[in-house]
């Protein structure tokens, strides 16, 4: 059967594969760097489950010192020409959509076969199944994909490698902010955060509270780049105790809406990396880095006027 | 009230534009010292307050590693653009004559929401559809409309592509029962004893994904006469880039 802990090992060994080919990359004045980085992640996928926290928290401070102080350098293996491209486009025609279609297919499918038929039960493991088959979605288009088009043996390995330098070290974001909501838990932060925003704000009609809750999820969730991370300090401090208690708000309602509001905040945040900063970084925008890159100027005209509608649709729907 | 020092770290570190790697673990670090904070605590029970938060955020760390999973899409992607999927991807829309950038990102919308609200959504996405697929074809939309688009536009493009995957995906997956965030308040709820149904949570997320489909369609339309105009302005004149400006 085919479990999480398989897919890991295959997600270390391209990580290894990225840190080796980095090491032999002559071209890149920070190579060491982008070896090193790679190297550590590929450790921490292939070995982690078998180290210490405190072992698993070392590689982390590793990783951050490598990554936030100097970071990383792109690769420029050598590839196709752009003529090749445009030949190679003219012969193969709309057959290269297919590799790059099959793996949503596997992984819709074997997500689907997982949960209705014996045969998925018996191939894919019930547990984060989507991603399982996401993975297996990966392996089996690049095997079809490198046996249409004969690549030369490292290629994809090579054109991966430039991929993940563009993305660099924002690939470690998304995992580091959910381990600090993890922290954030331990401590209790959430608890204090609710007290001190209902001493705060006097909660004195529905329009109010409601509006409290809607930007405070907004808000909460701008800072921790998730809207995971604040719904429940939000829910529990404003949520549930002022517009649904206090003002006999439907629970069902408030809460669905209250996650869309947090929704508009993710848009509007670089700390959402995965969503706002690796698609700047793969499509090579120049103001990548900026707080406000391309990708999250072009959706705050959409994300403001969609959370003054969330406030209203709340404030109309729930109450009924 | 000290462990929201960490909060205020994150903030600060925003501000000052200190690389966001540094700025959480120092945010980890801080939240988790803080708490530890007693009247009459030792230095010692502070380093180990210290080191305990470490290693708590090595273990959430470790659970999370399934974030990492996506990147095994890069080889086949890279493979398939060392072979000429981009160009294959501009060479079809420029073939469409009614093609226009707002246009081809209306469609992507509308697939995108569309499949993402019947928990569809691993079919799209910014490594495997936006980069190979969405942008090349927005982008050469633009271009076959305005010959030599300049820099500025194209990755004003580029940028549209980004946002509309977010946008569809955002607002389309909350209408499916069995995503992460309905299951994630449904859980939550029921710790606070009030029971919901999914399926409730799912049908008033419609309201809100339809505002959402409204207010960013609108906007695409008004996208292709935004870049009509500025690339009207941007083009010298006489040029056919003005032309179809006007």
């Amino acid at each position: 059967m085919i479990t999480l802990d398989i897919v890991y090992i295959v997600v270390g060994l391209l990580f290894a594969a990225f840190s080796i080919l980095s090491a032999l990359d002559g071209q890149n004045a920070k190579r060491l760097r982008n070896t090193a980085f790679w190297g550590l992640l590929a450790v921490s996928l292939l070995f982690g489950s078998y180290l210490s926290d405190l072992a698993n928290g070392g590689i982390v401070v590793a990783l951050v010192l490598i990554g936030g102080l100097g970071g990383l350098g792109v690769g420029r293996p050598a590839t196709t020409a752009p003529e090749e491209r445009r030949e190679s486009a003219r012969r193969r025609g709309a057959w290269l959509f297919v590799p790059a279609l099959l793996i949503p297919l596997v992984a819709v499918g074997g997500t689907l076969l997982q949960d209705h038929t014996a045969l998925g039960a018996a191939v894919i493991a019930d547990k984060q199944t989507t991603v399982i088959a996401l993975g297996l979605g990966c392996v089996i288009a690049l095997i079809a994909a490198a046996a249409w088009l004969r690549p030369p043996l490292l290629a994809p390995l090579q054109e991966g490698r430039k991929l993940m330098d563009s993305i660099g070290w924002a690939a470690l974001l998304p995992q580091m902010l959910a381990s600090l909501g993890a922290v954030f838990v331990v401590a209790k932060v959430g608890e204090v955060v609710g007290g001190l925003v209902a001493d705060v704000i006097p909660m004195n009609g529905p329009l109010l509270a409601v509006t409290a809750y809607c930007l405070g999820m907004a808000l909460f969730t701008i800072v921790m780049g998730n809207a995971f991370a604040a719904f429940p300090v939000m829910t529990a401090a404003i949520g549930l105790p002022f517009v649904v208690q206090k003002f006999g708000g439907d629970p069902a309602i408030v809460a669905a809406i209250g996650m869309l509001a947090g929704f508009c905040g993710t848009l509007m945040t670089p700390m959402a990396a995965n969503f706002n900063v690796v698609p700047a970084n793969l499509l090579e925008l120049p103001d990548r880095n900026a707080p406000l890159n391309g990708v999250i100027r072009a959706q705050i005209p959409t994300a403001l006027p969609l959370l003054v509608a969330n406030i209203a649709l709340m404030y109309f729907l729930a109450f009924r | 009230m000290l462990v929201l020092l960490g909060i205020a770290v994150v903030i600060a570190g925003f501000v000052a534009r200190i690389n966001p790697l540094l700025v959480i673990l120092a945010a980890a670090l801080v939240t988790g010292v803080c708490a530890a904070i007693v009247p009459g605590v030792t230095p010692a029970q502070l380093g180990q307050a210290a080191l305990d938060t470490l290693a708590a955020f090595g273990k959430a760390f470790n659970e999370s590693r399934y974030l990492h999973v996506v990147w095994l899409v890069l080889p086949v992607i890279g493979l398939l653009e060392r072979s000429g999927m981009q160009e294959k991807a501009k060479a079809l829309i420029g073939s469409i004559k009614a093609a226009t950038a707002g246009r081809v990102l209306l469609v992507y919308l509308v697939v995108r929401q569309a499949t993402a609200a019947l928990g569809l959504t691993s079919l799209g996405g910014h490594p495997q559809m936006v980069r190979p697929l969405v942008a090349p074809m927005a982008e050469a939309a633009a271009e076959s409309r305005f010959p030599g688009l300049s820099d500025r536009l194209r990755f004003r493009v580029r940028g549209y592509a980004a946002a509309t995957d977010n946008v569809g995906l955002f607002f389309g997956e909350d209408i499916f029962i069995a995503i992460g965030s309905i299951l994630l308040i449904v859980g939550f709820l029921d710790q606070y004893g009030v029971s919901v149904e999914p399926l409730q949570l799912a049908i008033w997320a419609i309201p809100t994904a339809i505002v959402a489909f409204v207010i960013h369609a609108a906007r695409l339309v008004l996208f292709d006469r935004r870049l009509a105009r500025d690339a009207g302005i941007e083009a010298p004149a006489g040029t056919g880039a003005a032309e179809a400006g006007q």
